[in-house]
This record gives C-alpha cells, structure tokens and sequence, in this order.
C-alpha cells in the first residue's frame, strides 16, 4: 500500500539533500518525491509517496520534524484530497496509427502534444491508476520513452488533513503534542 | 561598528558565554585564530582534532554547557568527524565550527577543500555553510540554541575564509525564529491521567532511566515517582547517575552487561516507564522476547524514537522534567512489597557471583581497581573512560551517586574517546577530582593528548587497565569464536615511561596490595598522575547478554572462584 505526505519545507540551498539524506539513512523505501514552488516563495512543497509495506508513515513523518528545515508534514492518503501525477510517453507511430492513439488519449482525456515521422508525444494528467492504464493500452505500439512527475497532492475545500503528529502511537489517539 | 567576519564569529560566542574552545588552526582558519588573541576565551591547542571534539563533547557532558571545537578546512574538519558522531549518538551539545575554503573557490577541489557539511550532514542535529560575513551571528545564535534545546546533539558551522575577512556591521539577534523548529514541551492533559491509570494499575513496575533524564535535570522528579509508588530504577549506560546507586530502589545499569537482577527484573515487570531512553539493542537484546508481560510507557523528547525498536503502548512526547512534574501531582502512593522482595532474591544471588569477594590469588582484576577507585574517591570523582571492558566494569563497579559524574562513549563506542574527554571535563568541573579509567588499546588510540594535558596544567588522573589485549573483542572471541583471538592481542609501551616523557608521574601497579598506596599517590599528587595496572589478561565483563540473545539469557559469572575461570 501507499501513503502520500505532504512536507513544507524552507526553501534554501540543500534542503532536498537533507531530506533525500535522511530516507537513506533512515533505510526508507520512497516511491517517489516531488519538489516545487508554493505560494510563498520562502516555502516549498514536497509530496512524498513511501510504500507503507516496508517503511511506517508515522516513522517517516517523525524523522522529518527532525530536520530543522521541515515546517510541517500532512498525511493526506485515504483523505478526500486531489491527487495528480503527469506523464509524458514517447509511442511509436506511423501515419496509420496516430488516429488510434490520439483517441486512445482523448479517452483518457490525454492529449497529442509532439508529432513527429515515426512517434508522437501524448501528455496525460491524473491519477496514479489512470496513467497505468493509459500506459498499458500504449504500450503494444511501443513506448519508446515514458517520464513521469510523480505524485503532487492538495486536500479539496476545508477538509484538514491528518497529521499523525509526532510520537503518533499504532493504538488509539495519543497523537497530540503541545508545541511551545 | 564594522567588524570582520572572524571577529563577529568571537563576538557571538562571548554572547553565547563560551569560554573554552578546543582546536587546531589550518590554512582556512588563521583569521579566526588570529581574531582570538582579542578575545578572553581560552583557547585549547589539541594535538589532533578527534582529541578537540572529545574534549568539547566531554566538556558539555560534565558542565551541561554546550562545547565547542575549531578545525580547519579538509583533513582538519574530516578529523572531527569521529567526536561529531560520538557527540550525535550521546546527544550532546556541541558546536563544530570549522574554516572552509574561499567562497569562489567551493567545487572546484581546492587545496583542502572538502564538502564538510556534506559530509556531516546525518551525523549533525543541523549544520551550516556560511560564504558571507553577515551569516555569521545568526547561523552562531542558532547552532547554539539547536545543540542544547529539545534532544541536544551537535551542530556544524562551515565558514569560508573570504567570509571570515569580510567586514560588515555586527548585529547579534535578539530572539531566534526557526519556523521548523519547535521541540515540545508536555503532554496533554488526558494522556497524564492515562499515565497515572496505568501506573496505579501495575503491580510489578520498573523505571528505565536514560541519558534524558540527565539532559533534562530530572534526577528529583523520577525520584519522586519511583519512591511514591515504589517503583525500582534501572539506568541506561549513560543514565547512570539518574538515581543513586545507594537508593535501595536502584538497579544500576541494564543491558547487556547490566545487573541480573536488573534484567531479570525488566524481563518480569507488568509495566516498563522508559525516560529520556531509546530502547537501544544494548539494553533490549532480542526485541521479541522483550519485557513480553509489560505495558510501556515512553517519556521522550524525540518523537522518531516512538515504537522505532519497541512498540508502546502510551507515548508521551515532550521534556521529561517537564512531563514528569505535571504527571507527579496525578501519582497515588502505592506499595509493591512484594515485587521488591522478589528482586532483592536476585540481587543477593547476584551479589553471590560477584568478584569482589574472590580471595586474593595474586592476579589484578580489573572490577577490584575500579572499586578501590571507587573507595578512594568517596564516589565523588568525574569518572571518565574509553570504550571496552574497563568501560563496562566502571559502569558496574563505581557506584554513581551523582548525575554529570559519569563521562563515557555509549551510542557510537568509541575508543580513544577518554583521554580527551578527560581534559574536558577537567576544564567543566575542578571542584571534584577528574579521574580517567582507561584501557590499553583505547588510551593509545589518544594518547597524543597527554601533551596538551600537560600544556593546559590539568589535573586528571589516569588509571590504566592494562590487559594487553582488546579486551572487549577478545571477550566475545573467547565466547562465541572458539577463543580464536585474531588482531586482539597488543603489545604497548612502558606507559609509565610515556608518562615520564611528558613530566607526568607514573606507577606500575601489579598487586593487590599496592592499589591503594598507589591511589593515595595519586591523590597526594598535584596535576596529572599515571597509574599502569597490570590486570588479568582473560578476564571477562559479566553477566553478559549475547548480542540479539534474549535478556534474561545471560552468561553469568561463576558462582565460586575456580583455578580457570571461564
């Protein structure tokens, strides 16, 4: 299974190697992590998905607090949150193939961004299921080339999302801390 | 007023109230020396920078201070980085500042240019790289309140040299906003009363006090709750000291080379209330058939220390002074007469195994030294060693009364770590006698530090526990490989020639009868005294618990003395 967190963390020089250091050290096993600008630009935004099978969320989450960078961390899996990833997938395409795959996307409301002799680019935004899938129709044209982002995470409307807190225990509610 | 970077680093550790530095000067850090000669902080010349961060570290261990070392850029900063994770690992406030090379010059593999925050990055609480001079004061201020607050633990300050000549106006913050940085403070309310149910609940309760509740000055408040409610003290390595080891309710140290009885009393209680301990493989053994009957109860600053080795079944994260003082007024007294007797069957039947009551059959034993040590001091000395069986038989065998007095490598074990951290601790307290008991192998891997000793007039004392072996590794090769003792044997010099070499008196010491002549020696003797015992080359630390063994699985020491000892 996996979870999604989400870490705010200042933005200076070195912070992501603090982070990456970290999962390292701490042996933890991260599907996959992606960094960008939030609104304020002193702050950035981190969406860690960490397959909870080998590595505990709450174990993950403690550890960030520990670094001095790390402002904040949700917990946002199983929560009424909007979940993306994007994909780019390079597929190789005659002239007689491209209409298929053009509505392959569409299907998948993907959309044709590249177009070349032999291949075309399709671009496609969603969730980590509906890419699969996508990939999957795609792939007996031949997928020369497939990036993907990663997931990035927003809780909907003024739903909160968890934060097991620090010190969260695997029985009941003792998750609270009283900061200074 | 202007000021450059090298003197607004001086500036802010006056500000801090530093007045020691240990260190060596290199290349990358000659305006900072040179800024020094304007300031009043003494600074101690070390002849490696290992030796700089034992010294600070043992300094913030027996001043609660936060230390601070000094290197130079490359090899003068790669050098700490053994006393960086020693001090990691213990959690002790230290600050590191090391030069680096110019600003301009960083990636480019200068002369003596090596990624030093880089390279301690996951063996510092935090660290910083400064190119400019106006970092400087901030990034001090910071450090500072980063290695003493919350879980303390060492913090890095990498400063360019450009940064260090920079001039620029000196403003020394008055408050500190780290947005990401809030250690806790208490529990809520209804957690304590949870608390509290389960205490009054337990019928066969144990305390496991750890180095946090020295670094939280707790020692009264965990007294207080283990004489309400009758609750025996087991300590940490580095716990030592949380309680005193007259107090009836004291079970000294746990673990692998704890007390039997101690352990035996872990491995029967109903309930487990862990302080400021971090349920180490030391202490634990096999995690599975750990303490399998007790609720826990875990007291902890540091929330990545929750169900990390053991899962609990009460966390309260926070300071545990600060946790304990609003728990005690919910405590009850109970009694637990019953628990107490059990345990006091097993301490006379350890107490039965012990090697102090052996008769004298010519040979030293190390255990026997300690005690004597122990005598001569009125268990009052800072007691400080290096890492191995010696270390362990201090543990056992000096009766801390006291907390800060017990200056010892725990989580990193690391050898060499006394000599140094004798020094330091000298410079951290002078009203008590300093006292460092070492081994053999462990003294010679610092030993060059016999020569600041001697520089800096510091009054410590030496008692090597001479084995001619490494004796820790030598114990387990004879337990689990078939005596097969491969690279333990070692031959060292005439220690007390060393010691003469550098005008420091020395004794060697071979009989029982000629300890307690030679401590007096040592006491009645101004500055530092080497003291060479020859102990018994094979003897063993017991009881011990084989690593991953389970804890009440223990190798005991045999009950009479024989003419082979095990």
């Amino acid at each position: 299974m996996q979870h999604t967190l989400i870490a705010l963390v200042e933005n200076k020089p070195g912070v992501l190697n603090r982070v990456a250091s970290l999962f390292r050290r701490r042996n933890f096993n991260i599907d996959s992590l992606n960094v960008g600008q939030t609104e304020k630009p002193d702050i950035s935004r981190m969406t860690i998905v960490v397959d909870s099978d080998s590595t505990d969320a709450r174990h993950v989450e403690a550890n960030l607090y520990k670094l001095v960078n790390v402002i904040d961390v949700q917990d946002v899996t199983g929560q009424p949150a909007v979940v993306r990833d994007l994909a780019l997938i390079k597929v190789n395409a005659k002239l007689s193939q491209r209409a298929e795959i053009a509505n392959l996307a569409s299907i998948f409301r993907g959309r044709i961004v590249d177009v070349a002799a032999e291949s075309v680019i399709v671009e496609i935004t969603g969730t980590e299921d509906k890419i699969d899938s996508l990939t999957e129709l795609l792939r007996p044209f031949g997928i020369i080339e497939m990036v993907r982002t990663g997931q990035v995470a927003m809780m909907r409307g003024n739903y909160a999302p968890v934060r097991h807190l620090p010190g969260a225990g695997s029985n009941g509610n003792h998750h609270e801390v009283l900061m200074n | 007023m202007e000021l450059t970077g090298a003197e607004i680093l001086w500036e802010s550790l006056m500000r801090e109230g530093v007045e020691v530095v240990f260190g060596i000067p290199g290349g990358a850090s000659i305006p900072i020396f040179d800024a020094m000669l304007k300031y009043p902080i003494h600074h101690v010349l070390t002849r490696h920078e290992q030796g700089a961060a034992h010294m600070a570290d043992g300094y913030a261990r027996a001043s609660g201070k936060v230390g601070v070392a000094l290197a130079t850029s490359g090899p003068g900063a790669t050098n700490l980085v053994t006393g960086i994770a020693t001090a990691m690992l213990d959690s002790t406030p230290v600050v590191f500042i090391t030069g680096q090379v110019q600003s301009y010059l960083i990636g480019g593999d200068a002369f003596q240019e090596v990624d030093v925050t880089g390279i301690t990055l996951p063996i510092t609480k935090h660290n910083y790289l400064i190119t400019q001079a106006d970092q400087i004061a901030p990034a001090v201020c910071e450090a500072f309140y980063i290695a003493r607050t919350g879980r303390p633990g060492p913090v890095l300050i990498d400063i360019c040299k450009d940064a260090q000549i920079e001039k620029t106006e000196f403003v020394y913050p008055e408050k500190i906003e780290l947005v990401g940085y809030k250690p806790p403070r208490t529990a809520p309310t209804h957690l304590l009363n949870k608390a509290a149910e389960m205490i009054h609940a337990s019928k066969k309760p144990i305390i496991l006090a750890g180095h946090g509740a020295l670094i939280s000055q707790a020692m009264d408040v965990i007294q207080q709750l283990a004489r309400t409610t009758q609750t025996p003290v087991a300590m940490t390595l580095l716990g030592l000291g949380a309680m005193p080891a007259s107090d009836p309710l004291s079970l000294g140290m746990m673990g692998m080379h704890g007390e039997a009885y101690c352990n035996l009393a872990i491995q029967n209680s109903d309930l487990i209330i862990a302080l400021g301990m971090r349920f180490d493989d030391r202490v634990t053994g096999n995690l599975k058939t750990y303490a399998p009957h007790a609720k826990k109860i875990h007291i902890e600053i540091d929330p990545s220390e929750v169900d990390k080795n053991v899962a609990v079944d009460l966390p309260l994260i926070g300071d545990l002074k600060t946790v304990l003082s609003d728990l005690l007024p919910l405590i009850e007294e109970v009694h637990h007469d019953q628990w107490l007797e059990q345990i006091e069957e097993w301490r006379a039947e350890s107490d039965s195994r012990d090697i102090l009551y052996w008769p004298d059959d010519g040979k030293l034993y190390t255990a026997q030294v300690i005690h004597n040590i122990w005598e001569a001091t009125q268990g009052n000395a800072v007691l400080v060693t290096g890492v191995g069986q010696h270390q362990m038989w201090a543990a056992q065998y000096y009766r801390f009364e006291k907390p800060y007095r017990f200056i010892t490598s725990g989580g990193a074990g690391t050898m060499g770590f006394g000599v140094p951290a004798a020094l330091g601790a000298w410079f951290a307290d002078q009203q008590n006698e300093v006292w460092l008991v070492d081994g053999d192998g462990s003294f010679q891997m610092t030993q060059a530090e016999l020569s600041t000793m001697v520089q800096e007039g510091a009054n410590v004392k030496i008692a090597i526990m001479n084995n001619h072996f490494l004796g820790m590794v030598r114990q387990w090769q004879e337990f689990f490989y078939d005596s097969r003792y491969s690279g333990t044997p070692l031959t060292g010099p005439d220690f007390v020639k060393i010691a003469e070499a550098h005008g420091i008196p020395g004794r060697r010491i071979t009989q029982r009868e000629e300890i307690y002549p030679a401590l007096e020696f040592a006491k009645n003797t101004r500055g530092p005294v080497l003291l060479n015992f020859i102990v018994e080359k094979e003897d063993a630390v017991y009881p011990m618990v084989p690593a991953g063994a389970d804890l009440h699985a223990m190798i005991r020491r045999p009950v009479r003395q024989t003419e082979e000892i095990v």
